[in-house]
């Protein structure tokens, strides 16, 4: 069974659909990519796949295995107050608070880990650091190692690597290119670099007045055959 | 200054009230000032504002039925009230604040309607200033009282260090949390039960007017030198525990109103914190 099925599900925000009737589902493994036009609905869609939003009709059906506390997410925004005070450390740490159940504290282990995606992510130096202090990059990698932490089975991001420098995001696909092909993690990624991320998919969903769902390369095919393929690199990626 | 100290060392020793004020203070200081972080950085602090009304106007039932132990009923419709402001908050977020004010003013109107058509007090001014702004109520706690401060405090403080780090993570970044299955509500529900507490038990000690101040001020100061949750969350404690000492020790020599001269030195407290602030980070920088 697939671990995510949509079945015409409408994603929208009080009852006004931004999105109609999709149709998709995500295998155990699969690394999909969506692409679509600035305020075509990608988040929205991401939101309600999470439970964050409500969705205005259809419905999500989700493998019976998977439970909440596997799933990594990276938000497009996230709206920290200017002064709160947490350091690096603390929040890339607080990526593991579904799984602590019941538990009050961390365990040695997934300090462990926390400190191993603070590595991953370059921000050793940082670790003591304020986030609020952080550059817009920073900032952005600290809240992808914390959605490391949280990822067991499924990782949700929102355009990953904006705001990260060019040698940052190729780390950055690679990094996840690895999870996938070498853990099985399944990815769901938002992006604009067709380049890049679409290159190591295996799937395609474009949302926007034409929905189209397959795998890369039937996109890249189509994409060719319209001849619209703006980002001049996609067919050879 | 060594007259005050020995005017201290004898009420401290001579007077059981006094200790009981000290030690239900310090409780006191210590969760509203833990809690007053989260509350701070939530943006709560508007919710715990209102319920501080509403524990006013509790009060006034409270006195209008002539209870003897008040505590009960006032505890009852403040988590009451805490519960239902969160949920309204939560529906329509830009009428909350509108619904708090409504909630607050109301309270605050009808409790001293209420003293005032019923209490046969003929000092009714001085009442309600006392449960505005809790000028004596700490120095004339029972004993029962006393125990259950403490027992409250005490769950207040456990409630607070086994959920330190789900609440850290919920407050951080709600839409995180729930997007990754930590049941955001059910611990915004928990935060909502555990200031209703706090704001009864702080009621005794600053009145209610000033709760406010007893939740806010260490919190602030704190987050002006501290960078990290953890640090803000114990210096705070702290801060706001050495401030309400201070603060009962001179109201007791000097026979000033105990909650005012508690936020009096709350204020001196930040102001320094401000100043300690801005020259570490001009130093930094
Ligand atoms: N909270 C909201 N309430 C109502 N409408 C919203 C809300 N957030 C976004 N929208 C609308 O939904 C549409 C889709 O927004 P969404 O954020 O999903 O776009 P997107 O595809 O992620 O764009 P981008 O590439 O810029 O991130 C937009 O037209 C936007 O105006
Ligand atoms: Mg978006």
């Amino acid at each position: 069974m697939a671990l995510l099925t949509c079945k015409d599900l409408c994603p929208g925000y009080d009852g006004r659909e931004i999105l109609h009737a999709l149709n998709f589902s995500v295998e155990q493994g699969d690394y999909v990519c969506i692409v679509g036009e600035n305020g075509s609905g990608k988040s929205t869609l991401m939101k309600t796949l999470l439970g964050l939003i409500p969705a205005v009709s259809g419905e999500i059906i989700y493998d019976e295995g998977l439970q909440k506390g596997q799933i990594g997410y990276l938000p497009q925004q996230t709206d920290v107050q200017k002064d709160f005070p947490a350091s690096v450390k603390e929040i890339v740490l607080s990526g593991f608070c579904a799984g602590l159940k019941l538990r009050p504290f961390y365990s040695r282990s997934q300090k462990q880990i926390a400190q191993e995606n603070i590595e991953k992510m370059g921000l050793t130096k940082l670790k003591k650091r304020c986030y609020r202090e952080l550059s817009g990059g920073q900032q952005q990698r600290v809240l992808l190692a914390r959605a490391l932490c949280a990822a067991q089975k499924v990782l949700l991001l929102d355009e990953p690597v904006s705001g990260l420098d060019p040698a940052a995001a190729e780390n950055m696909y690679e990094l996840v290119g690895k999870l996938n092909k070498d853990d099985g993690m399944t990815i769901i990624m938002i992006t604009h670099d067709l380049h890049s991320a679409i290159g190591q998919a295996d799937k395609v969903l474009h949302i926007g007045e034409k929905v189209f769902f397959g795998s890369r390369g039937q996109y890249l095919e189509m994409l060719d055959a319209k001849g619209f393929s703006k980002s001049g690199g996609a067919e050879n990626g | 200054m060594a007259d005050a100290f020995d005017k201290l060392y004898t009420y401290i020793t001579q007077f059981p009230f006094v200790r009981y004020a000290l030690i239900v203070g310090v409780l006191i200081a210590l969760c509203s000032s833990l809690l007053g972080v989260t509350l701070v950085l939530k943006r709560f602090s508007f919710i715990g504002d209102g319920l501080s009304h509403v524990a006013f106007g509790a009060m006034a039932i409270a006195a209008v039925l002539k209870l003897t132990n008040s505590m009960p009923l006032i505890l009852c419709i403040t988590v009451i009230s805490a519960i239902l402001l969160l949920r309204t908050g939560k529906n329509a977020k830009i009428k909350g604040d509108a619904t708090v004010a409504v909630i607050s003013v109301s309270a605050l109107a009808i409790g001293y309607l209420l003293m005032n058509i019923f209490s046969s007090s003929t000092n009714l001014s001085g009442d309600v200033c006392t449960t505005l702004f809790g000028s004596t109520s700490i120095l004339t706690l029972t004993t029962a009282e006393v125990w259950l401060c403490i027992a409250l405090s005490a769950i207040v403080l456990a409630v607070f260090v086994l959920f330190y780090n789900k609440v850290f993570c919920v407050t951080f970044d709600e839409d995180f949390a729930r997007a990754t299955g930590v049941k955001a509500s059910a611990y915004n529900l928990i935060l909502a039960v555990v200031i209703a507490v706090i704001i009864v038990l702080a009621m005794n000690l600053v009145g209610s007017l000033l709760i406010s101040a007893l939740v806010i001020f260490p919190a602030l100061s704190a987050m002006r030198v501290f960078k990290s949750f953890k640090s803000v969350t114990v210096c705070s404690g702290i801060l706001s525990v050495v401030c309400t000492l201070l603060g009962i020790c001179i109201s007791i020599v000097y026979g000033t109103p105990v909650g005012s001269t508690i936020v009096a030195v709350d204020l001196v407290a930040f102001g320094i914190f401000m100043v300690i602030g801005n020259f570490s980070g001009r130093v930094k920088a």
